[in-house]
């Protein structure tokens, strides 16, 4: 797979460079900043690995009962608006807000329950500083209480290949049809690639 | 380490040495940390989003907000966080902009300054550096709630009207040099200098506009909808809440610095 991206690099500098490993990263690049994220197989890898493929980036936790469900639909259904091919060529990636109770297991219980379909999703979880880290990155606010729940915002957040923004929306329950068009637009310019990070 | 410093200040200060003095040893004004005993405290923010007050750990606090000197001496030791080399998502482009060169203070930011122009990010990296994080906002209000002889002193109303006008000083006068007078705790410069970062200005949930509270909040906050505000009264706090909660991590400002946080057991 890797040969065909390159081939069809070299044909579409433009469009590919940010497939080809070793170019420098943009500055205004959610991958300037290292993190490691863990994901619901108990693989640890930075997220600077996610490169190269657009991504939606959300972050939610598994014990919520009122919003985080919502996001979860609200991914879900902003996917499903695309056809097939166009569904292969961007991944999901929800990081939790706690990383105290989203081990691993949860983190692979949730996406079992939730019928999470693991060849576009990843479930991860990080270090308490590093989460405080990436939701100030991403823009997203959040807040531990007493009883263990989280008040947050919510958000979803497109990255091109280079892990730049290109949209971001905050509506949640139904689509919204500027971030619908933005990953549309996204993913045409992107070859169609079925692996995984 | 610990008590050495508060003595040789107050040495200067009975010699009548002006603060000028200190300059010439920036690296002995570097990361002193003094002990705070935390406990219960009544926060402008409750722990529940509702009326609960916030347990706060004992914790140490350094005495004054990171100067000019002292990040220069981080920015050379790091060279990814000098200006021009940091990723735009990470400091904006006002970052450190006041300075004369990457690593040049120059005339219009003086050593004994604090710091302003940087990041959230880049306070984090200069605090973790000294193996210190950045405050939490509780540990920093409940820091600032002290005056020179009371560990609260927020219900006088004189020790308001002192907060609230600093901020009403135009934001474009030079910045005095740190080293104001010590709290009851030894902690100094808490209000009346700069604006400082916290750990969790991302945490404060406050709507930018907080009479929206009953409206759009509701629904952007997920769990118990934005944060209803304590002490209202409280004005010069609540405005600093407000100003931290409309940040983003990577902005800079003309007036807003930081200082360092560690927790009360260590030795140092």
């Amino acid at each position: 797979m890797k040969r065909v991206l390159q081939t069809l690099c070299a044909g579409l500098l433009l469009v590919c460079t940010a497939g080809i490993a070793g170019a420098p990263l943009p500055m205004d690049s959610m991958y300037q900043l290292p993190v490691q994220l863990t994901n619901q197989e108990g693989q640890t890898q930075p997220m600077a690995a996610r490169r190269g493929r657009p991504q939606l980036v959300t972050m939610f936790y598994t014990s919520c009962t009122m919003v985080c469900p919502m996001i979860i639909e609200t991914v879900e259904k902003t996917r499903k608006t695309l056809d097939a091919p166009a569904q292969q060529r961007f991944d999901i990636l929800a990081v939790s807000f706690d990383p105290q109770r989203d081990d691993t297991a949860a983190l692979r219980k949730y996406a079992a329950t939730r019928k999470l379909d693991l060849q576009h999703w990843t479930l991860a979880h990080t270090t308490a500083s590093t989460t405080r880290q990436l939701a100030a990155l991403l823009g997203i606010q959040y807040r531990q209480l007493p009883d263990g729940e989280f008040n947050h915002s919510s958000e979803l957040i497109l990255l091109d290949p280079d892990g730049r923004v290109v949209a971001r929306t905050d509506v949640i329950g139904r689509l919204d049809p500027s971030f619908v068009s933005a990953l549309r637009g996204l993913v045409a310019a992107e070859p169609p690639a079925p692996g995984k990070h | 380490m610990t008590h050495r410093l508060p003595r040789r200040m107050r040495l200067l200060g009975w010699l009548g040495l002006p603060l000028l003095a200190l300059a010439a040893t920036p690296a002995a004004a570097a990361g002193q940390y003094l002990v705070l005993p935390g406990g219960s405290f009544a926060s402008v923010l409750p722990a529940d989003g509702k009326a609960m007050q916030p347990q706060i750990a004992p914790f140490r606090l350094r005495s004054e907000p990171v100067t000019n000197a002292e990040f220069l001496a981080f920015a050379k030791a790091h060279p990814g966080w000098q200006r021009g080399r940091v990723a735009t998502v990470l400091a904006d482009a006002g970052y450190l902009s006041h300075w004369a060169g990457p690593t040049v203070l120059g005339a219009a930011a003086l050593p004994q300054q604090p710091v302003t122009r940087v990041s959230w990010f880049a306070a984090q990296a200069f605090c973790e550096s000294e193996d210190a994080r950045l405050p939490t906002w509780y540990e920093w209000e409940y820091a600032a709630a002290a005056d020179a002889t009371r560990s609260d002193a927020r219900a006088d109303p004189a020790w308001r009207e002192r907060v609230l006008n600093w901020y009403g000083r135009p934001s474009n006068t030079p910045l005095p040099a740190v080293g104001g007078d010590a709290n009851v705790f030894g902690v100094r410069d808490l209000n009346g200098l700069v604006w400082e970062w916290v750990d969790d200005f991302n945490a404060l949930l406050v709507g930018v506009d907080s009479r929206d509270q009953d409206g759009a909040d509701k629904l952007k906050f997920c769990g118990a909808g934005a944060i209803s505000m304590q002490e209202k009264e409280n004005y010069a706090t609540l405005m600093r809440v407000a100003m931290l909660s409309a940040l983003k991590a990577a902005n800079t400002t003309n007036n807003l610095g930081f200082r360092c946080a560690k927790p009360a057991g260590e030795a140092r």
